[in-house]
Parts: structure tokens; C-alpha cells; sequence
């Protein structure tokens, strides 16, 4: 049914679709809305779900470490600090291949402190085993839930979904969602079957000691097991869209990119606003057009060949910073080109959109037009010079 | 593709510590053993068993010789002696 939430909400309405036996969380902004809505839920017994209150974020993930270790489903969300206070058990639930699905509200890091959106919590946490889906609206916010326990608890994948919105424009922010029904949800999720847990009549150990003689292979499944998740994406997206009629590649999105001279890539909520700028462009007969990359982790590199190989000129947008080094998802972009005999002549590299800095239609256009012939690596854009000064 | 992930109990057992022992290993001499027990609690490997008094033992395939037994027995009944082998 069709209703209009809030992000957080939309969010909230679908994990409990998702039914998870346990719930931990410690409330961040800008996350807080869905696990506040979440502890309503089941406070007023809409959601049979054992809602756990922890003193932090480590302690939240982790409660959802252990409880999907003894074989329920079950979620958490966090957010900037959050993310990086949970750091070691997040890896350690990738590390013991536990099917988990969290939420990340992106939010910028200290310091200066900021609670606003970038994406330099996910992207940071680009390691630790997960696959990292980013939405672009709520809608997609939604729906990667159930995406990404689809995902997560198939026995040949076995490794924890990251669904990370903007933080504040999506979880915040309210629009139009299609809630699914509770049928609907059955039919795409059926209950969580355990491949393996924790159980007293069958007593097995967890993430035990593993020296030089094992280690290399426990990392190496998982790393594989990561890149078969790109063929095996798209298998869960297009069962999605039997079921409720929307259809994700579930790996990139590309908007007008066919005929394209000049594209734009990006991650999350940005995308909308690109779409906009775009088609306002081709309207004056500019062939311009975005790629959107949904799954930051795996990395698409192959989709991402084909969708830009022919394109003359590309602009690669950074939420987050490699401080000191190329920007994150552009030294990725050129990556995938290294070598290659078709392949853009340019790819300009940009940062936007630091600490909720408003991404406006005219700093599009501000990007499209430094987008020449002439490379770029970085750049600023919205920067504000009078603000730095040489010396205190 | 999964990789070492989980362990079943009782592993342990293929692990033969004893080979960890390097200087000394421990003598039961009982003599004066009163059957209390300290040394099987505060054995590591879990590799000291007995009956009753002045009828424990350890097993060399798992004692690693930490010489935790012969310190806590009340009645200096268990020495640590040098290893077989070294002078």
C-alpha cells in the first residue's frame, strides 16, 4: 500500500515485515527514528520481536552477533560514530559469515563533529566483509531490506547486508513508499533456516583461533564469496521484481548513459538530483547521463566497464575522502579502466557534498561544466576559500 | 565458498600439547597424596586423573609442564622433575 513516510519509518515499517526475533540498537542521529519506531512496535506488540537495550554500539552489535549466531534473524542500525564504536564486531560478523542486515544512516565523522550526511562511515568500513547496497531513495531504502536478508541468508552467500541511506534527506526526509503487504514479504522472505548456529544438543565453536594455517583461506572464501554476490545480486533483485513490480539491477542503475558524452557517476540520494540535471540538459539537446553505483561493495567493476567503456568523458562524485589520497569511489572508477584499450579519455574526479553540504542542481551544473577535456583529480566543488586561513 | 569457520567440540583432543613441554615435567610421588583434587582443578589441559589418594597421575601426551600442579599441592607431593632427555 502506498503511504507517506518519513525514511525512517518506511524503514521501520519493512524490517518488521522482515520479522527479526531480535532487535539491539543504540540510538545516533541521525538513525534513531527507525529503531525508536522499531522498540514502538513491539512495545505495543505489533512485532513479536525481543528489542534489546544496550549501553552502546559495540554492545548492539554485539547482542546481534551472538543472536544470530544461535540461528534467528536479526537487525540493527547505526550511524557515523556508531558505525566505527561497532568497527571490530562489524568485521567479526563478516569474518563468522553471519547473515545480518544493518542500516547505516550516513553521517559525517568527527572531527569537526557533524551529525549531517556524507558517506564517509560506509565507505571507511568499505573492509570489513559486508555488501554495502546504497539507496538512492526511500523506496530503494526500503525494499534493500528485504533485498538484503534475501541476499544475506542464501546458504551459498552467508555474509552480512549493508543498506546505507543518506542520512537526514532520506531518513528524514518524507516521500511517497510502497509498503508491501505482510504477504507479499512471506513469499519474497521465507523464515531464516540456518546453515549452521549455536546450540547446546550440538556444541560447536565460532570465529575460533585460526593461525598462519588457516587464516589466508577463511579471508579468501569470504573475498570470494563477495565477488559471486555481483552474479548473484541481480538473480535476488529480479526475483524482487516479480513479486513487487519494482526492478532493481541491484548493482548500478544507468540513467541515459547510451549515447552519452560527458556521465556522471555517483552513490545515494545525489542520484536524484543528477537525474533532474540531466534531464533538464538533454532537453537542450546535451547528451549527458548518470551511472549510479548501488553496490559499492561488491564493486561492479565488469558492469561499470561495460556501462562507460564507450563514454567519452566521466565525472566521478565523492562523498567521502581518502584524506590525503585520491578520492574513494574515483580511484576505484579509474581502476577499473587501467589497462583497457576502450575506455573514457576522461575521468574527473570531484567532492561534494561534505557534512550535509547541500548538493544543489546549480553544483551539478558547476561539476558538468569543469567536466572538459582537461582532467581533474578532486576538486572542490562549493568549496569556500574565505574560510581557510594560513595560520592562527 | 566457505573456509575454516567453525569448530566441533572436542578438537582439543587432537592437539597433543605434551609436545610443548621443554624443560621439565611434573612426578607424582605419591606418598603423602591426601586425594584433594587442587591439581586436576588447576591442570590447563584437564590431563591430571585419579582415583583416590596417592593414585593420580598426568598424561605426557597433553601436559604442557607449567608445573601449576606441584605448586599448589598442600602436601608436596608432586615435584617438577627435568624433562626425559635434558641434563
Amino acid at each position: 500500500m502506498k503511504e507517506f513516510l518519513e525514511g525512517s519509518r518506511a524503514v521501520a515499517s519493512v524490517v518488521k515485515l522482515c520479522k527479526p526475533g531480535v532487535i539491539s540498537a543504540y540510538p545516533i542521529t541521525p538513525q534513531t527514528h527507525i529503531v525508536e519506531e522499531l522498540a514502538q512496535m513491539v512495545a505495543n506488540g505489533e512485532l513479536k520481536s525481543q528489542f534489546i537495550n544496550v549501553e552502546s554500539e559495540h554492545s548492539a552489535a554485539s547482542a546481534v552477533l551472538g543472536a544470530v549466531a544461535t540461528g534467528v534473524r536479526a537487525y540493527t542500525a547505526t550511524s557515523s560514530q556508531g558505525l566505527f564504536y561497532m568497527a571490530e564486531v562489524v568485521f567479526n560478523i563478516a569474518g563468522m559469515r553471519l547473515p545480518l542486515v544493518m542500516t547505516c544512516a550516513n553521517r559525517a565523522i568527527s572531527a569537526p563533529i557533524n551529525i549531517w550526511n556524507d558517506h564517509q562511515d560506509s565507505v571507511s568500513l568499505r573492509d570489513s566483509g559486508w555488501i554495502q547496497l546504497f539507496a538512492e531513495d526511500v523506496q530503494e531504502a526500503a525494499d534493500f531490506h528485504l533485498i538484503g536478508y534475501r541476499i544475506a541468508e542464501d546458504k551459498t552467500m552467508m555474509v552480512p547486508v549493508m543498506v546505507c541511506m543518506d542520512g537526514f534527506i532520506l531518513t528524514h526526509g518524507i516521500e511517497t513508499v510502497d509498503i508491501p503487504t505482510q504477504e507479499q514479504a512471506d513469499k519474497f522472505l521465507p523464515a531464516y533456516n540456518p546453515l549452521y548456529k549455536l546450540d547446546p544438543a550440538n556444541p560447536i565453536t565460532m570465529g575460533p583461533l585460526a593461525g598462519p594455517d588457516y587464516y589466508t583461506e577463511a579471508r579468501y572464501a569470504l573475498h570470494k564469496t563477495l565477488e559471486d554476490a555481483l552474479d548473484f545480486i541481480p538473480k535476488v533483485t529480479a526475483e524482487f521484481a516479480k513479486v513487487f513490480g519494482r526492478t532493481y539491477n541491484g548493482l548500478i542503475e544507468e540513467y541515459r548513459t547510451k549515447d552519452a558524452d560527458r556521465v556522471i557517476v555517483a552513490m545515494g540520494s545525489v542520484c536524484g538530483t543528477a537525474k533532474e540535471v540531466i534531464d533538464e540538459a538533454r532537453a537542450k539537446g546535451k547528451k549527458v547521463g548518470l551511472l549510479k553505483i548501488t553496490s559499492y561493495r561488491p564493486f561492479p567493476a565488469q558492469a561499470i566497464y561495460e556501462a562507460l567503456k564507450n563514454v567519452p568523458k566521466v565525472a566521478v562524485l565523492d562523498r567521502a575522502l581518502s584524506l590525503g589520497s585520491y578520492a574513494p569511489l574515483a580511484s576505484e572508477i579509474k581502476a577499473v579502466f587501467f589497462g583497457k584499450k576502450k575506455k573514457p579519455s576522461v575521468i574527473s574526479s570531484f567532492i561534494v557534498g561534505l557534512g550535509g553540504r547541500d548538493i544543489t542542481k546549480d553544483s551539478i551544473k558547476e561539476v558538468l561544466r569543469l567536466l572538459t577535456t582537461k582532467e581533474v583529480t578532486g576538486e572542490f566543488i562549493d568549496l569556500k576559500p574565505e574560510l581557510l586561513k594560513e595560520s592562527y | 565458498m566457505f573456509g575454516p569457520l567453525i569448530v566441533k567440540c572436542g578438537t582439543s583432543k587432537d592437539n597433543k600439547t605434551g609436545a610443548w613441554r621443554v624443560e621439565s615435567r611434573p612426578k607424582f610421588l605419591k606418598k603423602d597424596c591426601i586425594g584433594c583434587k587442587m591439581c586436576v582443578l588447576v591442570c590447563p589441559e584437564n590431563c591430571i586423573s585419579g582415583a583416590e589418594k596417592n593414585t593420580y597421575d598426568f598424561d605426557a601426551l597433553y601436559c604442557k609442564g607449567c608445573g601449576n600442579c606441584a605448586f599448589v599441592c598442600p602436601k608436596k607431593d608432586i615435584v617438577m622433575v627435568k624433562e626425559e632427555g635434558k641434563e
